[in-house]
């Protein structure tokens, strides 16, 4: 899956350091209400499904300055269902 | 020695520091509240004192179970509140809590990138630095030498896993039990088990000789 990039006005808990970056889902955590409306006293519904996505830290950071980490590291992040997308074919 | 007579042995009162748009504002609002008696100064005062009083000794125990009890861990694993409910724990107010293990090949790390999210109700009150921007900015960026600074260096061959806690979901590590532990009641095993080892940042103590 691909996070979208966005900047919706208002609170939104997708970082900016993850959006747009490729990663695979490692586990469904369930429907938890969205904070993007629970945040100004909305009732968070529709809930969102949230999931753990899974990226390699390679990728994350494939176009910042070298920084020490292996191959293998992975960055695990909690994504809100509406902020993913299919990721581009290869 | 304490002499009292010194002319500075002690330095002078001062007033606190003026308040913030913040404190102002929660003082306000708290002050709102007990006007219009929807809580009283004992509640809140109760609050504050609940939150304090808990401390990484309950994560601590769980984290001994897990190591001497493989079914335990398992449960722990699966569904990490429903297996500390089984200790006795009231997880009735908690967070969706996900417990992840420290293996020899991986090695996990929280944070919130985004504010402070922490498992307070197994660990207390966060550290500091867990909410200092260096870290939360670093972790996720250059995992390892962070923890270097932590004083724990791991073997390149180690899959390091940062988990950021962006969400609903409160990540609680369980570290690696030590070696040379094997005879150790579960509650010597709880004292080697810190807070820090249970946000990943370093291993559970070695037992001393």
């Amino acid at each position: 899956m691909r996070i979208r990039v966005a900047t919706p006005s208002g609170h939104y808990r997708t970082p900016t350091y993850i959006q747009g970056k490729v990663g695979v889902i490692e586990a469904v955590h369930g429907a938890f209400r969205n904070p993007e409306t629970l945040a100004y006293g909305g009732d968070g519904r529709p809930k969102q499904t949230l999931y753990l996505v899974r990226f390699d830290q390679t990728h994350i950071w494939a176009h910042a300055e070298p920084v020490p980490f292996c191959q293998n590291d992975r960055l695990l992040i909690d994504i809100y269902e509406h902020w993913l997308e299919p990721a581009p074919e290869e | 020695m304490h002499d009292h007579d010194a002319p500075d042995s002690h330095l002078p009162l001062e007033a606190d520091a003026e308040l913030t748009y913040y404190e102002q504002r929660v003082e306000a609002i708290q002050a709102l509240l007990i006007e219009k008696g929807l809580l009283s100064a004992d509640d809140v005062r109760r609050a504050v004192e609940d939150m304090d009083a808990r401390s990484p000794a309950v994560g601590a125990r769980v984290i001994a179970r897990a190591w001497v009890d493989p079914h335990f861990k398992q449960h722990l694993l699966a569904d990490a509140k429903a297996a500390i409910a089984t200790l006795g724990i009231d997880v009735d107010t908690w967070s969706t809590l996900v417990a992840v293990e420290n293996t020899p090949t991986i090695h996990n790390v929280v944070v919130c990138t985004l504010c402070s999210c922490y498992p307070r109700s197994l660990l207390g009150v966060p550290p500091d630095w867990y909410k200092s921007l260096n870290y939360r900015a670093r972790v996720v960026k250059e995992p390892r030498t962070v923890l270097e600074e932590f004083g724990l260096e791991l073997a390149p061959d180690i899959e390091v896993r940062v988990y950021d806690s962006t969400a609903d979901m409160r990540y609680l590590v369980i570290p690696q039990r030590p070696a040379g532990t094997e005879g150790m009641s579960e509650g010597a095993l709880a004292e080697l088990v810190t807070r820090d080892s249970m946000i990943g940042v370093t291993q559970a103590q070695e037992p001393s000789p």
